[in-house]
């Protein structure tokens, strides 16, 4: 029972971690570029819902209402201003400069907000629980992965049902081309980095419910974010999900037999599913 | 010949040092067929691809409707009612067949072709319209490309060698859909290697030889000869 549980919690957990994860692989497959700045957004993001909360005394999760739409203003900012000068054929720049990126984030992050750790104040969702067959559930899990579940669907909806998802896939397949049809590539990736960004909000948010975070989380959530894409294959998001789920459920399990394994544990079931499938359990057929 | 819809004037394309056309001078009648004709690597792509904006061009060197269009990013030129099939079809292979038939028309621009006149013009594409892009035979997939390109209710048209890798009678049937897609209004470059399918098509033939302008002439009158000694350069 107590494995079950620990299975059971996991399961959540890698909704958080697919919520993680969900913007970097959208990223990827419109543009093929890794974003290495991608957790210090996510942390930057908690950080805004920390001043949301605090100037207006709003809960965290309704923040989100201003944290999102400000995300994904600030995606679509560094998307046209700073990262579509870096795309090309060489895929060092971008690499060189969301490196750079996220050393800047973490360090405007230390100025503004110190380096003391804080959390979302969300009341009674940290600790409300409901009973389900024997095992006692997190609200907070429990609305995490019912979120990061929404969230995949709702990408996926709009790659595939909108005119909006349309274009992504377009300038994805050929630049080119696509700009011939009247798509401007550099309006299409800042649409792409607005919408990433959106999601990376609702990640950070609930990040900062969840635990305390300081500037300097961010590059484990890149990792835990990476793992997940990896691990569900390329370009597809359901995969992502459950490569979210896996690393959360490699973690508890981790952490049951010893609490310092957890993040060990995640690590290894990443590199055991790496070596029997490069290409990730579900690879996006490629067309 | 009718007002010009098209002009280029001194007209040059680099691909880093190595220069592909050179002072190329080339006008487009309104409501014209203009054939270009040329060996490989002559130049007729990168020609396309300046015109469209593909590539970067020189100042000055492209007028469309008397508007200049050289520095314009391909959207824009796009968006002025300028289309391309390029050569090789250059589906997307994400995208359905309706979908590529779509995305031909997020230009925005009103006229008469939508989903139903492509599907009127080429039935089995509506048959298909649901499967992969890559899924259909080379000619369909000529099709969707030529589909693509209209659904953007384009003024100038631009076909980059559409019969390249077709078969004989799937080209035959392709180049008799050609008067019903360009016959309403619409101005049209054709690039073809087949030179008897460029001329019967066209009012006007260019030659392209080695980036630059080789011949120039009327369609109907040209000689076989003429065209020998612009297409190879020997005399
Ligand atoms: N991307 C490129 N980089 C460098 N050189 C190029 C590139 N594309 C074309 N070229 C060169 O430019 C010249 C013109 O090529 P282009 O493709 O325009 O010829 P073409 O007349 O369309 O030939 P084909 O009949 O084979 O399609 C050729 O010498 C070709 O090698
Ligand atoms: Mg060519």
């Amino acid at each position: 029972m107590e494995w079950l549980n620990a299975i059971v919690q996991g399961t959540l957990l890698g909704g958080l971690y697919a919520l993680f994860a969900a913007g970097l692989s959208l990223i990827f497959g419109v543009m093929r570029l890794v974003n290495i700045a991608h957790g210090d957004l996510i942390v930057l993001a908690a950080y805004l819902g920390l001043t949301v909360t605090t100037a207006t005394g709003m809960h965290p999760m309704a923040a989100l209402v201003i944290v999102v739409p400000a995300m994904a203003l600030i995606g679509y900012a560094l998307q046209r201003g700073l990262l579509n000068q870096t795309l090309g054929d060489d895929i060092l720049p971008p690499l060189l400069v969301t490196f750079g990126l996220s050393v800047i984030i973490q360090n405007g992050l230390l100025e503004v907000y110190t380096a003391d750790p804080q959390t979302l104040n969300a009341g009674a969702l940290e600790t409300a629980s409901v009973a389900i067959g024997g095992a006692t559930l997190g609200k907070l899990p429990l609305l995490t992965f019912g979120i990061a579940i929404a969230v995949i669907w709702g990408l996926q909806w709009t790659f595939y049902h909108t005119a909006l998802g349309r274009a992504f896939r377009a300038v994805s397949d050929n630049q080119d081309i696509a700009q011939l049809m009247g798509l401007n590539r550099r309006h299409i990736f800042g649409l792409a980095m607005a919408l990433a960004l959106g999601v990376t909000a609702i990640a950070g948010i609930l990040l900062g419910i969840r635990t305390s975070f300081d500037p300097s989380i961010g590059g484990g959530r890149l990792i835990f974010g990476f793992e997940a894409v990896i691990i569900g294959g390329l370009g597809n998001l359901w995969g992502t999900l459950i490569g979210g789920v896996i690393l959360g459920v490699a973690q508890t399990i981790g952490a049951k037999i010893d609490p310092g394994w957890q993040v060990l544990a995640g690590h290894i079931a990443f590199l055991v599913i790496l070596a029997v499938r490069p290409n990730g359990l579900f690879p996006r057929v490629s067309g | 010949m009718p007002d010009p819809i098209l002009q280029t004037r001194g007209l040059n394309a680099h691909y880093g040092d190595f220069q592909a056309l050179y002072d190329v001078e080339l006008d487009v009648g309104e409501g014209e067929v203009l054939a270009i004709i040329g060996a490989n690597g002559a130049g007729k792509t990168t020609l396309m691809r300046s015109i469209t904006g593909l590539l970067t061009n020189g100042p000055d060197q492209i007028h469309y409707r008397g508007q200049e269009i050289s520095r314009l990013r391909a959207d824009e030129v796009a968006e002025l009612g300028l289309a391309m099939v390029p050569e090789g079809r250059q589906l997307f292979p994400s995208l359905s067949v309706k979908e590529n038939l779509m995305i031909g028309a997020q230009v925005g621009r009103s006229g008469p072709w939508d989903l139903k006149a492509v599907y009127d013009l080429f039935p089995i594409l509506e048959e298909r319209k649901d499967q992969a892009s890559t899924s259909l035979s080379g000619g369909q997939q000529q099709m969707v490309a030529i589909g693509r390109a209209l659904m953007a209710n384009p003024d100038l048209i631009l076909f980059d060698e559409i019969s390249l890798g077709l078969a004989p009678i799937i080209i035959k049937d392709i180049y008799e859909a050609l008067p019903g897609i360009i016959g309403k209004g619409m101005s049209a470059i054709i690039v073809e290697q087949d030179i008897t399918k460029a001329l019967s098509v066209s009012s006007r033939v260019y030659c392209l030889q080695e980036g630059r302008v080789s011949l120039e002439s009327a369609s109907d009158t040209v000689s076989r000869e003429d065209i020998s000694r612009a297409y190879f350069g020997i005399e």
